[in-house]
């Protein structure tokens, strides 16, 4: 990733639709981080992070901080919709493709272009509802709906440390595919309902699915859920999510300059490689390879879903959130 | 990661040079790839040619449904039609449904809408305007017509009356009785009767003149009436849940064009 905002922005865009990270020039490397690579390659610094890290894996210290937040939003999000309609509450109505929460109008980003492109018509409350949510990601940045909010996702986590597990025994391999292909079938999408009127996706969507067996029970759509995680447990790691759902890229779109987002500190990184393990969309976290951070605090790009698990394995906190204007630069307390 | 390896490790240990190895993962990927994005998208078009093929008879859509076409255009399946639904007269299909899947239809043999919210309700929820806000008053609705498609099933026709409730003491459809609670539906089985006459498709029709019982034209002397459907009927479907008789005598039949009121459109 090239330095500065407009450099930045434009490859983290592109990695969004499926590039893959580049191994910066020097030229495009700025002074301070050069400077920092050089000092990380002098043998004491070597040798210093040799033993932190022969350190760090006798004494483990794994974390959930993050992940345990984004599973109580997920549950509670999808929660109230179900807790909601059953008690009559009226608190939040709907499903995750359109809502109204105390009233007010929420429409998912991906559904609504679907909807337009397919009706070639929108009213009123549907472009409230829109705008709404538009600015609720603007702010929050990446795929914050992805991690935070999406069903799917949760269930899909499940499926790869079950994937995980058995590519540890050998039993599975991993599959990945091209990254394009989100992009190519968020076109394919976008056209189909373009040319054909219907909202073709919205028969597929797991998000919309999930949803309403949710709240409604309609389960019939759960086979469809069933297949995409039997593919994603034996054949390739979080398959949905990496490689095809246009839910992601749009929303991905859609947090490309946002306040909010993960920043990697070269300064304090071991350059070990365990957030790019753990880590949805490992390219995002390009940087963390030593050499490759062209400033000393890079902000992660748009396709990052903001999930946090990059900070709840990395032993240093040179992974960390943060909210442009408000967070100050701090050193790492662990 | 994989991508790491690729570009850091491949090769080395079958021993084959590394570039035509990296090569050939590439290609296999790009191959898997083109696989994965066109099943997908076949399953998605699956919905499409089963839409486009089905011959059951269309669903009955909550009042106020944009035409068929357009109708599912614009639903963005969100289920708040259901939601607001006081008499749960409206369901979601499901993913066998394809291109309905999610979409909200009425089943009124079970559970009629008898516009027990004194109607539209779920067109004011609808966020997106599928079910059309031009509709106003449960007279402008026009989601089918009933027809009498057992006409030898008619009570009334063969002079019969009804006694008991409607439709036994099992069914757990509501029905609006206003004069018993204006606000609250009350269960069908719990309201016998007792008529010389089969009226009840007439008795319960929400719609004032929508259907009337007529003297027999080939037998106008007799006691035997049978019931006409007139123009104003909005097929809202409570004569079908009414309808006592096995078979069934009167029917909704769902109109999936020319749904909304003429001359206006939002």
């Amino acid at each position: 990733m090239r330095p500065g905002f407009v450099g930045r922005t434009i490859d983290g865009l592109g990695l969004l639709f499926g590039r893959q990270p580049q191994k910066p020039t020097p030229e495009e490397i700025t002074e301070e981080a050069r400077a920092m690579h050089l000092f990380k390659k002098t043998p004491d610094e070597r040798k210093r992070r040799k033993e932190a890290i022969r350190e760090e894996l006798e004494h483990p210290q794994a974390s959930n901080k993050w992940r345990i937040r984004r599973w109580i939003s997920i549950l509670v999000l999808n929660g109230i919709f179900v807790a909601s309609y059953w008690s009559d509450l009226q608190l939040v109505e709907g499903a995750l493709t359109a809502s109204r929460v105390l009233g007010f109008h929420f429409a998912d980003l991906n559904s609504s272009l679907q909807l337009m492109l397919a009706h070639k018509h929108v009213v009123i409350n549907l472009l409230i509802g829109i705008t709404t949510v538009l600015l609720f990601y603007l702010a929050l940045g990446g795929r914050t709906f992805c991690s935070w909010v999406c069903p799917y996702h949760l269930l899909s986590e499940i499926a790869e440390k079950i994937h995980l597990k058995l590519v540890e025994k050998r039993w599975v391999k991993d599959h990945p595919l091209d990254r394009r292909l989100r992009t190519v079938m968020f076109g394919i999408f976008a056209a189909l309902a373009f040319v054909t009127g219907y909202t073709l996706f919205e028969t597929i969507s797991p998000v919309g699915i999930l949803s309403r067996f949710l709240t409604y029970g309609t389960g019939i759509g759960l086979i469809w859920i069933g297949a995409l995680l039997a593919i994603e447990v034996f054949w390739s790691r979080r398959m949905w999510c990496r490689y095809l759902c246009p839910i992601g890229l749009t929303y991905g779109m859609v947090g490309t300059v946002t306040p909010v987002r993960v920043v990697h500190d070269v300064t304090f990184c071991f350059h070990e490689g365990k957030c790019r393990d753990v880590c949805l969309v490992p390219h995002v976290l390009d940087m963390t390879k030593l050499g490759y951070a062209t400033e000393v605090r890079t902000p992660i790009g748009p396709d990052c879903t903001r999930c946090g698990m990059c900070l709840d394995v990395c032993p240093t906190g040179a992974l960390r959130f943060d909210v442009k204007g408000i967070t100050k630069v701090e050193q790492p307390a662990e | 990661m994989t991508d790491v390896n690729d570009t850091e490790n491949g090769g080395g240990a079958t021993g084959q040079p590394k570039r035509s190895r990296k090569v050939d993962e590439e290609r296999r990927r790009f191959l898997r790839s083109l696989a994965v994005g066109g099943a997908v998208t076949c399953v998605a078009l699956a919905g499409f040619a089963q839409h486009k093929m089905a011959h059951a008879g269309p669903r009955l859509r909550p009042p106020g449904a944009l035409d068929e076409e357009a109708f599912l255009a614009a639903c963005i399946k969100c289920g708040q039609c259901v939601q607001v639904c006081p008499i749960r007269a409206i369901h979601l299909g499901d993913l066998d449904e394809g291109l309905s899947n999610g979409v909200p239809y009425i089943a009124a043999r079970d559970q009629a809408c008898d516009f027990s919210c004194d109607a539209t309700q779920c067109i004011l929820a609808c966020p997106t305007g599928a079910l059309s806000h031009s509709i106003d008053k449960k007279e402008q609705v026009k989601m089918g017509v009933a027809k009498l498609v057992e006409p030898d099933a008619c009570l009334a026709r063969q002079g019969k009356g009804w006694k008991g409730s409607a439709r036994g003491p099992a069914f757990p459809g509501v029905l609006r009785y206003a004069e018993i609670d204006r606000w609250k539906a009350q269960p069908v089985a719990a309201h016998p009767y007792d008529l010389p006459l089969c009226d009840l498709c007439v008795r319960h029709c929400p719609i004032d003149g929508a259907i009337s019982l007529e003297p027999m034209p080939e037998d106008p002397g007799s006691g035997r009436r049978t019931p006409v459907v007139a123009k104003s009927c909005v097929g809202c479907g409570v004569c079908e849940m009414m309808c006592p008789t096995s078979p069934i005598a009167i029917r909704v039949e769902v109109i999936t064009s020319g749904r909304e009121p003429e001359g206006k459109h939002t």
